[in-house]
C-alpha cells in the first residue's frame, strides 16, 4: 500500500486554478521526482500535501488517513516534513537553534543524539553551530534546511527545489545527501527543475504541465522518453 | 549631511537641515545657560536622573508589549495602554485589602509579589482576549483595519473598567518598607526608585531569558521571522501569537503595580492613555520590534523627560519648564520619526516590514 496517495486534487490561489486534478502515489522507501517547468504546479502540489494549502477538491491520503484539510503544523508530528523553496532557514536564529526548531514537534529524549547525528552527517554545520543562519553560504543553508527537516524524524520528506541557486559542485553534494537519506528508509518526494539530476536519483517520476500530470513512468524510462529529453533534459 | 548643492537642491532636505541646526543650537544654548547659572546642584541632577530612570523602567516594561506584538504581527496594538490600566486598576482593590489586614506592611515582599502576579494575570487575560476577539479575525486584512480596531478596543476597555470600578480616582496604599531614602556620599535616593528600577530590571531579564533560551522563545523568534516555515516546523502559530500577547500583557500588568507603588495617585480608567503613548514612543525610539531597543528606549525617554526640561527648556528661559515633560517626550517621537525612523537599535526597515 502507498504511503502517500494524491487523488485528483484541485488547488486554487484565489480564483487561479493552479492544480487541475493531479493524482499520483508514493510508496514507502521510494524517491519520487516531480518535474516540470515554471508554473506547472510542482510547488503547489507540495504545499497542498504539507498542509500549507487546502485542495478545493480531491483527497490527500497519508498512511491510510485523509489529511486534505489538516493544518501544516499538525502534520509534522505525523511524519511529514518539508524543505521549502528557497530553503527558508531562520536567518536570525543560530544554526543550532534552527535545528532545535526542526525538532519542535518532538517530545522524546532522543533529540540530543539526533543533533549529534546531524552534525556527523554535516560537519560544516557543527563548525558553525553558534553562527546566525543568515551568515551561511547558500550551500550551507541548504544543508541546514535539510538537516532541520530531518530533525523532525520524518517518514516522508518533501523537498522543494533543493538545487536551486547552488553551484554545480554543491548540487552533486545535495543529491548525494538525498540518496543517503533515502537509504536510511525515509521516503522522498522531490520537486526539481533540474530534471537531469532528479531523474538520476529517483525511482519514478511524474511530469507536470499546467497543473496536470502529463507523463508518469519509471525514472529510467523518463530519461529515455523523447518529449522529456527535448523539453526538460535539453537533449535534441 | 548637507546635500543641498545648487544642482540637487530640495526644500525638504533644506528644511530638515535647518531643523537639525536649530535643535542642536537650542540644546547647546539651553544647556550652557543652565549649567553656567549653577541653579541646579550636582546632587539635584543625580536625583533627576534617578527619578527619570525609574519612570523610564516603567515605560520600558510597557514598551516591550508593543515591540513584542509588532515583532510578530507587524501591528501596533494601540489598546496596550488599556491592558496596563486593567492590571493597575484591578490590583488597587487587592492592595487596599492587603493593607487593611496589615499583610502589606508585615510581609511587603510577599505582598508585592502577590500584587504583581495578580495584576500580571489580569492584564495577560485582557491581552489574550483582545487578540482572540478583536485581532485574530482580522489577521490578513489590510494593516489599517486592525489599527482602527485597536482604537475601538481601547475605548471599549476604558469604559468597561469605568463601568466595573467607577470613574473616581483611586490610590495605592503606601508601603512602609519603600519609604525613606538611601544615602550615598551626600546624595539621597528614595528607596522606592531603587525598588522600581530593580523590579523592572528583573522582569526584563526574565523576558530576555524566555526569548533567548526557551523553546517557546525560539518559536516566537521563528514565527516573527517566517510564519509559513514556522508552521512547517510544527509550530502552532496561533498559539505562539496568543502567548506573545500574554507575555506583553503580563509585563504591562506588573508595570501597573510598580507604577502604582512609585506614583500612588491617579489610578483610574483613563490612566493607561498617556503611559501607553509614552511607551509607544519609547518603543519607536529604541527601534520597534527590537526587544533590547524597547528597554533602552524606555530608560532613555524617562531620563530625557526628567532632565530635558530643566537642562534645556529652563536654560532657554521658558517658564514652567517642568510642566513641559510631555512636550519633550513627543518632540522626541517626532524627531526620531524624521531623523532616524528605524530607532536607536533598529535596522533599516525593508519594504515588507515598513
Amino acid at each position: 500500500m502507498g504511503l502517500l496517495e494524491v487523488n485528483d486534487i484541485h488547488t486554487y490561489y484565489g480564483n487561479i486554478h493552479a492544480l487541475k486534478g493531479i493524482s499520483f502515489e508514493v510508496d514507502s522507501g521510494e524517491i519520487i521526482a516531480l518535474i516540470g517547468s515554471n508554473g506547472a504546479g510542482k510547488t503547489t502540489t507540495l504545499r497542498t500535501i504539507s498542509g500549507l494549502m487546502e485542495p478545493r477538491e480531491g483527497q490527500v491520503i497519508y498512511d491510510g488517513e485523509d489529511i486534505s484539510s489538516a493544518r501544516a503544523d499538525t502534520l509534522v508530528s505525523r511524519g511529514i516534513s518539508m524543505v521549502p523553496e528557497g530553503r527558508g532557514v531562520f536567518a536570525k536564529l543560530t544554526v543550532e537553534e534552527n535545528l532545535d526548531m526542526g525538532a519542535y514537534a518532538r517530545r522524546d529524549s532522543g533529540i540530543k543524539d539526533d543533533l549529534k547525528g546531524m552534525y556527523g552527517l554535516f560537519p560544516r554545520l557543527q563548525e558553525r553551530r553558534r553562527q546566525l543562519a543568515g551568515t551561511l553560504s547558500g550551500g550551507e543553508q541548504q544543508m541546514l534546511a535539510i538537516a532541520r527537516a530531518l530533525m523532525a524524524q520524518p517518514r516522508l520528506l518533501l523537498l522543494d527545489e533543493p538545487s536551486m541557486g547552488l553551484a554545480p559542485v554543491l548540487v552533486d553534494g545535495v543529491f548525494d545527501t538525498i540518496q543517503r537519506i533515502a537509504s536510511e528508509g525515509v521516503t522522498i518526494l522531490l520537486v526539481e527543475q533540474n530534471a537531469h539530476m532528479a531523474l538520476q536519483v529517483a525511482d519514478r517520476g511524474y511530469v507536470l504541465q499546467s497543473g496536470e500530470v502529463a507523463i508518469s513512468d519509471t525514472a529510467e524510462n523518463l530519461q529515455q522518453n523523447e518529449t522529456v529529453q527535448k523539453t526538460y533534459l535539453g537533449i535534441d | 549631511m548637507f546635500k543641498w548643492r545648487s544642482d540637487d537642491f530640495s526644500w525638504v532636505d533644506f528644511t530638515i537641515d535647518v531643523l537639525r541646526v536649530l535643535i542642536v543650537l537650542g540644546v547647546v544654548v539651553g544647556a550652557w545657560n543652565t549649567l553656567s547659572s549653577g541653579r541646579i546642584s550636582f546632587a539635584q541632577w543625580v536625583n533627576l536622573f534617578a527619578a527619570g530612570l525609574s519612570q523610564g523602567s516603567i515605560y520600558a516594561l510597557i514598551a516591550l508589549g508593543y515591540t513584542l506584538v509588532y515583532g510578530i504581527l507587524l501591528m501596533i496594538n494601540f489598546a496596550h495602554g488599556e491592558v496596563f490600566m486593567a492590571g493597575a486598576f484591578s490590583t488597587v482593590f487587592l492592595a487596599e485589602a492587603l493593607n487593611r489586614t496589615g499583610f502589606l506592611n508585615e510581609q511587603p515582599v510577599l505582598a508585592i509579589l502577590l500584587m504583581i502576579a495578580f495584576a500580571g494575570l489580569v492584564s495577560m487575560s485582557v491581552a489574550i482576549l483582545l487578540e482572540r476577539i478583536a485581532y485574530r479575525p482580522l489577521r490578513g486584512s489590510p494593516r489599517l483595519v486592525p489599527l482602527i480596531t485597536a482604537i475601538g478596543a481601547s475605548f471599549f476597555l476604558q469604559y468597561t473598567f469605568r463601568g466595573l470600578y467607577g470613574s473616581g480616582f483611586k490610590a495605592y496604599p503606601g508601603v512602609k518598607a519603600l519609604q525613606g531614602v538611601i544615602q550615598i556620599g551626600g546624595i539621597s535616593i528614595p528607596v522606592v526608585q531603587v525598588f522600581v528600577f530593580c523590579a523592572a530590571l528583573l522582569l526584563m531579564l526574565c523576558l530576555y531569558w524566555l526569548v533567548e533560551r526557551t523553546r517557546v522563545g525560539k518559536a516566537m523568534r521563528a514565527v516573527s521571522e517566517n510564519k509559513e516555515v514556522a508552521r512547517l516546523m510544527g509550530i502552532d502559530i496561533d498559539w505562539v501569537i496568543m502567548f506573545t500577547f500574554g507575555v506583553g500583557g503580563f509585563l504591562a500588568g506588573s508595570a501597573g503595580v510598580i507604577n502604582g507603588l512609585f506614583r500612588p495617585q491617579g489610578v483610574n480608567f483613563y490612566m493607561g492613555f498617556i503611559p501607553g503613548i509614552k511607551a509607544f514612543t519609547a518603543a519607536v525610539l529604541g527601534g520597534i520590534g527590537n526587544i533590547p531597543g524597547a528597554m533602552l528606549g524606555g530608560l532613555f525617554l524617562g531620563v530625557i523627560e526628567a532632565i530635558g526640561p530643566n537642562l534645556v527648556l529652563a536654560g532657554l528661559g521658558i517658564p514652567g519648564a517642568n510642566q513641559l515633560k510631555d512636550v519633550i517626550a513627543f518632540t522626541m517621537l517626532v524627531l526620531v520619526l524624521i531623523f532616524r525612523p528605524q530607532g536607536i537599535l533598529g535596522e533599516r526597515l525593508s519594504e515588507t516590514k515598513a
